[in-house]
């Protein structure tokens, strides 16, 4: 291993530095980095196609754990599409609760997001005190929705429960705590000398990048690009309430913390605003199980970045086909870009800077060798076979096992 | 002959500096873990690891050369124990105290960071290669602004042994508070030497896993844990030595106990230290030293210097 | 930060010694579920609106009915209990399910 030569080494699947599994493959010369691959589809879990075999009930809390942070993201963008297909009229209240649990989210994944983004540049005091006041956010959650991620919020044609005057009272006393909070670490941000000299100048996109990149949420934004779908095409409540959209000009990872930690400001805002103007009213519409043929594309801003779904439907009470584009499938690319010429130092702050979610992302298996350009399409069975083959090669018979199993389960 | 065994293994050598490596390993967690709004570990906690990592299974990788990645950390431990015995405990002479042996403490603590080179470098694994040069690189970086810090106090007292620095201060009262700039920059170069944020380049969690001790395991990765354990208790026994030496004519009871005060006000301040920054990148640490610390080295030599020529004179 | 961090010394240990402590849930909380047999009417739509197929309803004798419920199935959405025109089931506070046996995971509720 000399200084001059060029080698590689893997960064992930399993990585201290990233909080999913997945996988890159970084080319090093000494410290600096040459290049790297992005091989997606580590975790693919197949949701779509599940999704597919479900009903529409179902498929909420299915398309809920797409992503552990942003479920209420997913669920609802899921929802929407399928209200527009059945023609639902979702009442105001429904609409006003679903923006107060999206805003509440949008506040524990950003502080989420902070603590991260300290443990990656090694400084786990800003992790531990973030992560310390997240838990506030997170009983607030628990307290209106019955969990503290996966809120099960949605319903088709409005919410689940709904939330009464002695929680609007805890709520905004818990967004006070968060608020002050929330100055500190614009401070502590801003302000910190040896935050400063790790996150700026570092995962440069320039404004042209961003777009070219198609960059979206609060990467782009750091880049000056003025793209937030709760602005540019509101859903739920958002066309009646009154925020800004940040956006930075640092076009670094700097810029990306300003974004996010301004944005929570303006969440308190929004929190602020649905409460005090929470319409009376019923909180769902009922729901018909068989959802009219039809299609739709629904767009949602999620903590992340924008989210897409596509939902097809063919008139029975199972979806015929989902597709989601996850945030951070859009994002990916920018990250190769962020990383050309950084040091291995700056890498994982750098992938963290999207506020990566790859389980989201992961929608396709595609294997091919790391060094070959061709790519072939191979069967459930071909894939099957293939790796009984490989595993006897390596000396692992799996048709033993496989009895064994059986008579294991047998026992059971 | 069993006095010298007695003190060598047992008191004030092996025995006592391991079990006092890990109560400050412990003081040390507890104060970061304070500082950061945790309850922290229980007492048992560091001994607990130690028993379960040496209880574990040692796995060498096939690729590794053997006997450079067992005989590094026993190298490494054994060079930071016996620079302890080097360091006045109770009195102003250590047990093997000679002219010179400032400079043999310093060399000494220098062995485990070259042994965590050679470990990582012969265990073949690609994140540990990366962390030994980085630990290498980073010596390079520290090395010069602590041996300054520390041999300007040397310098002002006009000895290389550390029996004569602390006569020294002894007689000339108050003499110490003129290190101080010296002491911050002994401080947080020392940082660098235990490999703590924002120097905890070369085992970087998020970049390169756990740098040089990636392949480590079991027994072996235990000494390594009390390596660095001691080293700080050694490296903080030095500072306290050297920069706070005052109370040694008390009686050895009581000296004794006001510099196991003395090591913990020390380890306090590092565990403090390392609360409030972040790691800083490679080349932003050797900036930082060269740039920053070495000159303000020099200023502190200079200060000594201009002393010695116009008040002891 | 050296303010704040200094000022922690002086503040309560955010964190808590779990099994020790424990923490209290909200009223609302969705942890394991609670089946009322007496009020089942056998409709089994929570069965049918099951994502992960957790729960299963058995007519034991005429409007008797049992129900086996599988913890390590159940995502805890609730949604059964949304779905069941009878409120038979129910969800309460209990998030501590954690069990070293497998067996114990299947949970059954019996009219007796």
């Amino acid at each position: 291993m000399h200084n001059s030569e060029e080698f590689k080494i893997p960064f992930g699947p399993q990585h201290p530095a990233l909080k999913e599994p997945e996988s890159f493959s970084v080319a090093l010369k000494g410290e600096k980095i040459m290049g790297v691959d992005i091989r997606l589809g580590y975790n693919h879990r197949g949701i779509e196609k599940a999704a597919e075999e479900r009903t529409y009930i179902q498929d909420i809390y299915l398309i809920e754990r797409v992503c552990g942070i942003c479920s209420h993201a997913h669920a609802t963008c899921f929802i929407q599409a399928v209200e527009e297909i059945a023609n639902l009229v979702v009442p105001k209240r429904a609409l006003y609760i679903r923006t107060l649990i999206a805003e509440l989210e949008r506040v524990h994944s950003h502080l989420l997001w902070l603590g991260v983004a300290g443990h990656e540049i090694g400084f786990d005091t800003l992790l531990m005190y973030s992560w310390r006041d997240r838990e506030v956010v997170m009983d607030i959650l628990a307290l209106l929705t019955g969990n503290r991620v996966n809120y099960g919020m949605n319903t088709i044609g409005g919410v689940r429960r709904d939330i009464d005057p002695e929680q609007i009272q805890q709520t905004l006393k818990a967004v006070d705590i968060l608020e002050e909070r929330t100055k500190y670490y614009i401070e502590v941000a801003t302000q910190e000398t040896t935050i400063i000299k790790r996150l700026s100048g570092v995962g440069v996109v320039s404004y042209d990048d961003a777009l070219r990149l198609d960059a979206v949420g609060p990467t782009a934004r750091a880049s000056g690009v003025k793209r937030d779908i709760r602005a540019d095409d509101p859903y739920a409540a958002y066309a009646e309430i009154s925020f800004d959209v940040i956006t930075d000009d640092h076009c670094d990872v700097y810029g990306r913390t300003v974004v996010r930690v301004k944005e929570l400001m303006e969440s308190y805002k929004i929190i602020r605003q649905v409460l005090k103007n929470l319409p009376e009213g019923p909180i769902a519409v009922r729901a018909p199980r068989m959802i009219p043929a039809g299609e739709a594309l629904s767009r949602y801003e999620a903590p992340r970045g924008e989210d897409v779904h596509y939902v097809k439907a063919n008139g029975t009470d199972k979806p015929e086909r989902v597709k989601i584009r996850a945030p951070t499938l859009a994002n990916i690319q920018a990250v190769k870009h962020m990383l050309k010429d950084r040091y291995l130092a700056d890498m994982p702050i750098v992938i963290a800077a999207i506020d990566p979610c790859f389980s989201c992302t992961d929608r396709l298996v595609s294997l091919s060798h790391i060094d070959s350009r061709d790519k072939k399409t191979i069967t459930w069975p071909e894939l099957h076979q293939f790796s009984i083959e490989w595993h006897k090669q390596q000396g692992i018979d799996f048709t033993q096992l496989n009895k064994q199993l059986e008579e294991r389960l047998k026992k059971c | 002959m069993l006095g010298m065994l007695f003190s060598i293994l047992i008191f004030p050598g092996l025995l006592f500096v391991s079990v006092f490596g890990l109560s400050v390993e412990y003081i040390d967690r507890k104060i970061y873990a304070r500082l950061q709004n945790r309850l922290g570990p229980p007492w048992f906690q560091p001994v607990a690891d130690l028993i379960k990592l040496l209880a574990k299974e040692d796995i060498i990788p096939k690729a590794a050369n053997q006997n450079m990645f067992k005989l590094a950390p026993l190298f490494a431990l054994t060079a930071v124990v016996t620079a302890f015995l080097y360091i006045p405990l109770w009195n102003k002479e250590s047990l093997f105290s000679f002219n010179g042996d400032i400079i043999v403490v310093l060399y000494l603590l220098t062995i485990p960071t070259l042994a965590f080179f050679i470990g990582g470098w012969y265990s073949t694994s690609l994140y540990a290669r990366i962390g030994s040069v980085r630990s290498l690189t980073q010596l390079f970086a520290y090395e010069v602004p602590l041996f300054m810090g520390i041999l300007s106090s040397a310098l002002l007292a006009g000895s290389w042994s550390l029996k004569e620095i602390i006569n020294f201060y002894a007689g000339h009262n108050w003499f110490w508070f003129f290190n101080l700039l010296g002491f911050a920059i002994t401080l947080v170069s020392f940082l660098g030497k235990l490999e703590k944020t924002p120097f905890d380049i070369p085992e970087a969690e998020t970049e390169v896993v756990a740098g040089s001790f990636t392949e480590y395991s079991g027994r072996l990765f235990a000494f390594l844990r009390l390596t660095l354990d001691v080293e700080m208790v050694v490296g903080s026994a030095l500072l306290a030595a050297v920069f706070l030496p005052f109370g040694f004519s008390l009686p050895p009871v009581f000296a004794f106990v006001l510099f196991m005060i003395k090591i913990l006000f020390i380890v306090s301040l590092i565990s403090l230290l390392r609360t409030i920054v972040a790691r800083l990148r490679m080349d932003q640490m050797i900036d930082f030293c060269w740039k920053f610390m070495v000159p303000l080295a020099f200023l502190q030599i200079l200060i000594n210097l201009i002393i010695k020529g116009i008040i002891l004179r | 930060m050296l303010r704040e961090v200094l000022g922690s010394i002086f503040k309560k240990p955010a964190t808590n010694r779990y099994p020790a402590q424990k923490l209290d849930m909200p009223d609302k909380y969705r942890g394991k579920l609670k089946f009322y047999p007496q009020k089942c009417i056998g409709c089994k739509l929570c069965m049918k609106d099951c994502p992960t197929g957790a729960i299963t309803i058995n007519k034991l004798d005429e409007k008797k009915f049992e129900a086996l419920i599988d913890l390590s199935r159940c995502i805890y959405c609730a949604q059964c209990v949304d779905s069941c025109p009878k409120k038979a089931l129910e969800a309460s506070g209990d998030v501590e399910l954690a069990q070293l046996d497998y067996k114990k995971l299947k949970v059954v509720f019996r009219a007796d």
